[in-house]
C-alpha cells in the first residue's frame, strides 16, 4: 500500500432524509457569494435607498413643513421600481456562474451522480439567486413599512393600506422570479459566466431600447409586451392600486412574464443533464 | 461518527441479491440519434472488482452512463444492487460512487470542501460529511493538498480528488470511468494500488471501466469485454485465460502474414504484438509442433519460439478477433 494510505473505514452513522440536497446546494452558493467583498459592496450598496427612504419616512412625521413627502402606497411601488438595478446587477452577479461554472468544470455529472434528481439541483440554485434577490427587494420593502409603523407611532398608515404587505409581496416574487428563471436559463446554455452575464444585459437592454424606440416613433407604448422590465412595471402599477403607465392590457404582460418563466423552465429542462448527447 | 449523524431518516434496506450480482442488464441497446452505442447487451456484474474492457468506443462509459440513469436506453432492462434503473434511480445513486471519466469537480472550492460538500449531497450529515472527507482525502493521498483549491490541482491529483468525492459516502458499488487517464506512471501505480485495495481488502464492489488491459488484469478478479456495443467476453479473468503454456511467442523472419494465415488454418488464433512477434493460441489436440510443421511447409524461417503466460491481451484479442 502507498505510505500515505491512511486506511479506509465504512461510514456507520445516519444518513439524511432523501431530497434535502437543494438545501445544501443553496447554502453552499449563498455561502459563496457571502465570502466575496465585492458582491457584499453591492449588497450594502443596494440597501442605500433604504436608509434614504427611511429618513423620507422620519423627516415627513417629524418636521410638518416636509409632510408633503409623507408615504404613500405609490411611495413602496417607487422603491420597488428604484431597487431595479440592484435586481439586475445582483442577478447578474450571482446567477450567471450558478450553472454555468458547473457546466464549465463538467460538475452536473458530480451532482446528478449523488442522490438528487434535476429539479433538486435547479431549485437549489434558484433559492440561492431569489434570497439574495428578495433580500434586496422584498425585505427593505417589509422593512420600510415597520420603520413607518415605528416613526408614526401608530397602525393608521398600514390600516388604510392593508394591501400594501400581500402587494409588496407579490410584486417582488413576481420581480425576483423572473429575473432569476431567465438568469438561470441563460446560465444553462454556456459554459462562460461571462458571456452568460452579457447575454442577460443584452437581454435586458435590447428588449427596452426596442420598447423606447417604439414608442419614438409611434408615440404609443403598446410595445411594452417586447421588454420584460416594462412588462413587470405594467403588471406592478396594477397590484399597487395604480394607474397603468402602458398602453398594453396588464394580464398580457402578465401572461408575457408567465411565458418567459415557462420557456426558462423548459430549456432548464433540456439543459441541466448529467451527460450531454449530441446526436 | 455515529453520534454526530442526523437521524432523521435512513435508507430503505437493500433488496436481498440474487446470486449476488450486483449490476445486471438484460437485452439493453442506447442508440445517440442513428448510432447504436449498446447493441442487445445483456451482462452481469457479481461482487468484488470487475473491468469493464474495451476500446475506445467500445460503448464502456455508455454503459456506466446508462446505469447511472444519465442515458434512457431505448429497450431493456437494467438493475443495480436490486433496483431498477428506470424505476428507483435515487436509491441507486445513494448507493454508488462514480468517478467520471473527463476533468470533473464543483468550482471555487478546496478540496477538503469540495469532497465533504460531496457527501452532504449524498445524504450525511454537515459534521459527519467534513470528517469523512479528512478520512478519505488522506487515504487517496491528497492529504496534505487538501486546503488547495482544486482548480490548481494536476491531472493526477485531480483523478484522485474525483476518486475522493465517489467514496466520501462510502458507497456499496463504485463505477470508475478510466480512471488512471492522463497520469504519470507513479501516478497511476499509486492509483491502481488503491482500486486494487478497494476491490480486495475493503471489501467494496467496484467496476472498472479502462481501455487498458494492464489496469483491468491488476485490480480486477473477473472482466467483461466490449467491442462495438456488444459483449464479447466475461468471466474470471484466469478462467478466460486459459491453462498456462497454450500460448507461445513466435518470431520468424519473413512473411509473417503467410506464417499467421497457415496457422489459423490449423485452428489456432494468431496476432501480432510488435513488428515481428506473434503470440499463438494452440487449441487442444495439437502441439507447438504444428506450428513448427507449419512453418517448414511454408519454408519460413522460424528465428524465436517461447512458451508465454496467458495474459488479459490474449483473452481482449481472441474476443474482439473473434467479433
Amino acid at each position: 500500500m502507498p505510505i500515505h494510505d491512511q486506511g479506509y473505514r465504512r461510514f456507520e452513522g445516519l444518513r439524511d432524509a432523501r431530497g434535502t440536497a437543494w438545501l445544501v446546494i443553496a447554502r453552499s452558493a449563498i455561502r459563496t457569494m457571502l465570502r466575496n467583498k465585492k458582491f457584499l459592496g453591492l449588497l450594502i450598496l443596494a440597501w442605500a435607498p433604504f436608509i434614504v427612504r427611511a429618513v423620507q419616512v422620519y423627516a415627513s412625521t417629524n418636521f410638518p413643513q416636509i409632510a408633503f413627502l409623507a408615504p404613500t402606497a405609490k411611495t413602496f411601488r417607487e422603491f420597488l421600481e428604484q431597487q431595479g438595478p440592484f435586481v439586475f446587477f445582483v442577478t447578474i452577479y450571482v446567477g450567471a456562474g450558478l450553472i454555468a461554472n458547473d457546466r464549465r468544470a463538467n460538475a452536473l455529472q458530480i451532482y446528478l451522480s449523488k442522490p438528487l434528481t434535476r429539479v433538486e439541483y435547479v431549485a437549489g440554485k434558484a433559492l440561492a439567486l431569489l434570497a439574495f434577490l428578495l433580500f434586496v427587494t422584498w425585505v427593505p420593502a417589509l422593512l420600510l413599512l415597520v420603520v413607518q409603523i415605528l416613526i408614526a407611532g401608530s397602525f393608521a398608515f398600514v390600516q388604510k393600506n392593508l394591501f400594501l404587505f400581500p402587494a409588496i409581496t407579490v410584486f417582488a416574487f413576481i420581480q425576483v422570479a423572473a429575473a432569476a428563471f431567465t438568469m438561470l436559463a441563460l446560465s444553462s446554455l454556456s459554459k462562460s459566466s461571462r458571456f452568460v452575464g452579457v447575454m442577460y444585459a443584452g437581454v435586458i437592454l435590447f428588449t427596452d431600447a426596442i420598447q423606447g424606440m417604439f414608442w419614438l416613433m409611434t408615440r404609443s407604448s403598446g410595445a411594452s409586451l417586447v421588454s420584460p422590465s416594462a412588462s413587470i412595471n405594467q403588471v406592478g402599477d396594477v397590484i399597487f392600486r395604480l394607474p397603468p403607465r402602458y398602453d398594453t392590457p396588464w394580464l398580457l404582460s402578465l401572461v408575457m412574464i408567465a411565458s418567459m418563466i415557462a420557456i426558462s423552465i423548459v430549456v432548464l429542462e433540456r439543459r441541466v443533464r448529467g451527460v450531454e448527447v449530441v446526436a | 461518527m455515529p453520534e454526530m449523524a442526523v437521524p432523521s431518516a435512513v435508507p430503505p434496506p437493500a433488496p436481498t441479491l440474487p446470486d449476488q450480482i450486483v449490476v445486471r442488464l438484460s437485452n439493453v441497446t442506447v442508440s445517440y440519434g442513428k448510432n447504436q452505442a449498446l447493441r442487445d447487451v445483456s451482462a452481469g456484474f457479481p461482487t468484488g472488482a470487475v473491468g469493464l474492457l474495451g476500446p475506445n468506443g467500445a460503448g464502456k462509459s455508455t454503459m456506466i452512463k446508462s446505469l447511472l440513469g444519465f442515458v434512457k436506453p431505448d429497450t431493456g432492462r437494467m438493475t443495480v444492487l436490486g433496483h431498477d434503473v428506470t424505476e428507483a434511480p435515487l436509491d441507486i445513486r445513494a448507493r454508488i460512487g462514480y468517478m467520471p471519466e473527463n476533468d470533473a469537480h464543483i468550482p471555487g472550492m478546496n478540496a477538503v470542501t469540495f469532497v465533504g460538500y460531496c457527501g452532504e449531497l449524498a445524504g450525511l450529515g454537515a459534521v459527519d460529511a467534513m470528517q469523512r472527507a479528512h478520512e478519505v482525502l488522506y487515504y487517496v493521498g491528497l492529504g496534505e493538498a487538501r486546503y488547495r483549491n482544486v482548480e490548481t490541482y494536476s491531472t493526477g491529483m485531480k483523478q484522485r480528488i474525483k476518486l475522493a468525492q465517489a467514496l466520501v459516502h462510502d458507497p456499496d458499488l463504485l463505477f470508475l470511468d478510466e480512471p488512471t487517464n492522463g497520469m504519470d506512471p507513479k501516478g497511476r501505480d499509486e492509483m491502481l494500488e488503491l482500486i486494487r485495495d478497494l476491490g480486495h481488502n475493503k471489501g467494496m464492489n467496484l467496476i472498472l471501466s479502462s481501455h487498458l488491459l494492464p489496469d483491468v488484469e491488476f485490480t480486477c478478479d473477473r472482466v467483461v469485454v466490449m467491442d462495438k456495443g456488444r459483449v464479447v467476453a466475461e468471466g474470471p479473468i484466469a478462467e478466460l485465460k486459459g491453462p498456462g503454456g497454450r500460448v507461445y511467442e513466435v518470431r520468424a523472419k519473413a512473411d509473417a502474414d503467410r506464417l499467421i494465415a497457415a496457422l489459423k488454418a490449423l485452428g489456432m488464433d494468431c496476432h501480432a504484438t510488435d513488428e515481428d512477434v506473434m503470440r499463438v493460441f494452440v487449441p487442444e489436440g495439437l502441439s507447438v509442433q504444428a506450428v513448427f510443421r507449419a512453418a517448414a511447409r511454408e519454408g519460413i524461417q522460424m528465428r524465436h519460439v517461447r512458451p508465454s503466460v496467458p495474459t488479459l491481451e490474449d483473452v481482449f484479442a481472441r474476443a474482439v478477433g473473434e467479433e
